[in-house]
């Protein structure tokens, strides 16, 4: 057997009064793709900022090649082959495919080596198979898919020895996931070492050869992923049996709230129409770009569309979000981060932005969102802590927090579970089924089929903007929903 | 939240005293002194108004660099309407009132059009120091004396001048504006996150241009001080002051980035600058070595602040 690629044993940090890890032991073998789980706040991405030079671990060894790993800078964890391809790209849009390869790390002294840099770049993309993308366009006209494959090209530009994936599929089409799978294949058979970070149990099943679970700052088991099963790996990561994970108790549809006729227009031409019934959870599947987002912004009334009219409690004025909040309709942003919410203020202010009296009672503010805090049972220090302090699934609850404090009839929500843990996941899952049982109407956009096809009572698919007819749930199966969303059957 | 914000302010505070013992260690005979406080204070009333005003346009992620020529401008309006034969407080009203209509320009251009908030007041800093020049046939109109120079008077010992109060009540009015009220809320919102705002039904585009009528009406109050401070209007007057005004709301801890700053914060920092100036010249230091000190603070400020924001990230 080889010397490891990268061995990690023993890892421990601490941020002042948590111990983020507590004894990790990680090991990727050459030409292998080493899954890496856990639940929010399990320590990977702790782990992830030792291993690239962020931060330096309080105790613990690491290995690159049988040499010891010790980068104090994230600048000598790439210079000794540890690259990482992060969720959010980065990417200098301005600048040529080409030099974005080579940014960084630019051949010649002080004036630069054009040809040299554009050799380097054409074979990293020619390794990947894809050498039919321009040197020449700039970067940022380039399809988010084809931005990540260049940001994995300057991994291997560099001469990576260890590539590590952070979620890379979270904002891809299923058909982009599934390039990505073959290529990350394709450098494995070149030998290239690749941990893949995902919370999608069924990707690693896929595509890892092995995989290791992190639960609370330890690593509980590593093991040759085609021997374990998806639910094995779910019990592993939250150290209990998942069986509940989706809830749903009876429910009854009753008058229409919320109605779309023939909405037309934006850039993704949508083309859609709906009803939405009290007391029902409607879903909208489709491939990410189909114009499920947009569809829900105009109906919110956020992006403007060009015919049609949507009618809220029978008044079918076009409503601007102010108004919107007003009447008694909520939405919550795909985009937690730029969008959901204002991370550097307060999850008071976050929470009660949308319905403020003239003047403010602070008091009572903070009051009402300890009470929010409790109910949601969000991890926070408190009402005054910053949002960006908190963990995604908890900063979740605090968008989703805000919709229920403003008594919302109508939830439009975007991606709800979007990068936050199983243990939340499964309460918004339960919030979700409490408010339609409670008579509210609820349209669910999700790329995620399982969690559709849980908590959904109908589905509708949108494909290239058209949105088909929306079926009871017992008519699809994840199966059909791609083939409408892909195009293969009218759905 | 409270003692968060009380935090906040402390850094410049602390500099504050720093400032003021190191003088006071120079120079205590000079610089301790009534009369001395009372003309710090004084010199600090102008940008210190303007700059309340320039903390709610920073705080909603704006800038405003045109505040300079609008209080030349307020100066020279407040004299054409004296020299028409106005009534002084009528005069003042007017003033501030065509200010804020520089503002209002400014923020529909700024919303309606979509244009940076640089771009389109660095315009209007040269379009309206030229009207301001057009309007006073660039000539300085000293129109007779009226009580509205008993702003920037000097009064007796323990006394401090009109416009000090002036200053000190508006930094209530808008301490609590900020902090007290939704439109406030809504400032912060939209400077910190205007997606967010917009998603949660804050009428942005009516905060941003609320908030540049309501900065440039505090230069035309600040205008009004400073006509009496010339007892006369000058198309000439305060040029590049916006840059002082925008260095005092940054050392008091507003962030450029937006959603981030404070009345007291502010305040603190206008005090500094006048205090420098003051010092510098009590100890005999030419101009220029009072730019420079004045320069380092500005950077020195922005940069403990940041040093205090990573640690206090880390814990």
């Amino acid at each position: 057997m080889s010397v490891a690629r990268l061995r990690l044993s023993g890892i421990c940090k601490r941020f002042g009064a948590t111990q983020a890890l507590k004894g990790v032991d990680l090991e990727v073998r050459p030409g292998e793709i080493h899954g890496l789980i856990g639940e929010n706040g399990a320590g990977k991405s702790t782990l992830m900022k030792i291993l690239a030079g962020v931060v330096p671990p309080d105790s613990g060894a690491m290995e690159l090649e049988g040499k010891p790993f010790h980068p104090e800078t994230p600048e000598s964890a790439r210079r000794a082959g540890v690259v990482m391809v992060n969720q959010e790209l980065a990417i200098a849009p301005h600048l040529s495919v080409a030099e974005n390869i080579v940014l960084g790390a630019e051949p010649g002294g002080f004036f630069l080596n054009h040809s040299n840099a554009r050799e380097r770049a054409r074979s990293a993309l020619s390794k990947l198979g894809r050498a039919d993308i321009s040197l020449d366009i700039p970067a940022g006209r380039l399809s988010v898919a084809e931005q990540q494959l260049v940001e994995i090209a300057r991994a291997l530009a560099l001469g990576c020895r260890v590539l590590v994936l952070d979620e890379p599929t979270s904002s891809l089409t299923a058909t982009d996931a599934a390039a990505l799978f073959s290529l990350v294949r394709t450098l494995r058979d070149q030998g290239e070492s690749i941990i893949y970070i995902s919370h999608f149990l069924e990707e690693v099943q896929v595509l890892t050869d092995r995989c290791t679970v992190l639960r609370d700052g330890l690593t509980v088991s590593t093991c040759e992923t085609p021997q374990t099963n998806p639910s094995e790996l779910a019990r592993a990561m939250v150290g209990r049996e998942v069986n509940e994970l989706y809830s749903r108790r009876s429910r009854t549809a009753g008058e229409v709230i919320l109605r779309a006729v023939n909405v037309k227009g934006g850039l993704k031409n949508v083309s859609a129409s709906l009803e939405l019934r009290r007391g029902e959870v409607l879903g909208i599947a489709g491939l990410v770009g189909a114009g499920r987002s947009e569809f829900l912004r105009m109906l919110f009334g956020l992006d403007e569309f060009s015919s049609g009219q949507v009618e809220f409690r029978n008044d079918s004025q076009a409503g601007t979000p102010t108004q919107r909040w007003k009447s008694g309709m909520g939405m919550l942003s795909e985009d937690r981060k730029s969008e959901g919410l204002a991370l550097n203020l307060s999850l008071e202010e976050n929470l009660t932005l949308p319905r403020l009296g003239a003047w403010l009672r602070p008091k009572r503010l903070e009051a009402e969102t300890r009470d929010w805090i409790r109910r949601l049972a969000v991890r926070c220090a408190g009402p005054g802590q910053a949002a960006v302090e908190l963990s995604g699934g908890n900063q979740q609850k605090i968008a989703l927090g805000r919709l229920l404090r403003n008594r919302c009839e109508v939830l439009l929500l975007d991606e709800p579970t979007r990068g936050v843990d199983l243990g939340a996941k499964q309460s918004i899952y339960q919030l979700i089924d409490e408010l339609a049982a409670a008579g509210k109407a609820v349209i669910m956009v999700s790329s995620y089929l399982p969690e559709l096809l849980g908590t959904c009572d109908r589905i509708a698919v949108m494909c290239r903007g058209e949105l088909g007819d929306a079926r009871p749930v017992e008519e699809w199966d994840a199966h059909r929903i791609m083939l409408a969303a892909t195009g293969a059957s009218s759905g | 939240m409270t003692l968060g914000r009380w935090a906040a302010a402390a850094g410049p505070l602390v500099g504050l005293v720093l400032v003021c013992v190191l003088f006071a260690a120079l120079r205590f005979e000079t610089f301790v002194t009534w009369d001395n406080v009372a003309i710090i204070l004084q010199q600090t009333a102008v940008i210190g108004i303007a700059s309340l005003g320039m903390t709610l346009v920073i705080i909603a992620g704006g800038i405003d660099l045109s505040v300079g020529s609008i209080i030349a401008v307020g100066t020279v309006v407040i004299a054409l309407c004296l020299t028409a034969g106005m009534s002084p407080g009528m005069a003042a009203l007017v003033g501030i009132g065509a200010s804020a209509l520089c503002g209002a320009v400014s923020g529909v251009l700024i919303t309606r059009l979509k244009l940076l908030p640089f771009v389109v007041t660095l315009g209007m800093m040269g379009a309206l120091r030229g009207a301001a020049k057009g309007m006073a046939g660039e000539q300085p109109i000293y129109p007779d004396e009226t009580w509205l120079s008993a702003f920037m008077r000097l009064g007796d010992a323990g006394s401090l001048p009109l416009g000090v109060w002036l200053m000190l009540v508006l930094a209530v009015a808008v301490a609590v504006l900020l902090r007290q009220t939704r439109f406030g809320r809504h400032v912060y919102a939209v400077g910190s996150n205007e997606l967010t705002a917009r998603l949660c039904g804050v009428p942005v585009e009516r905060v941003k241009v609320l908030v540049y009528i309501i900065g440039a009406a505090f230069a035309g109050i600040a205008s009004v001080l400073q006509f009496g401070y010339l007892t006369g209007g000058d198309p000439t007057t305060t040029v590049g002051l916006e840059l002082n005004i925008i260095a005092a709301v940054v050392i008091g801890g507003a962030s450029l980035n937006g959603g981030q700053g404070g009345v007291l914060g502010t305040l603190v920092g206008a005090v500094i600058m006048s205090v420098v100036a003051n010092g510098c010249t009590k100890l005999g230091l030419a101009n220029w070595v009072q730019e420079i000190v004045t320069g380092v603070i500005i950077v020195a400020a922005v940069l403990l602040d940041s040093l205090r924001r990573r640690t206090s990230r880390q814990d």
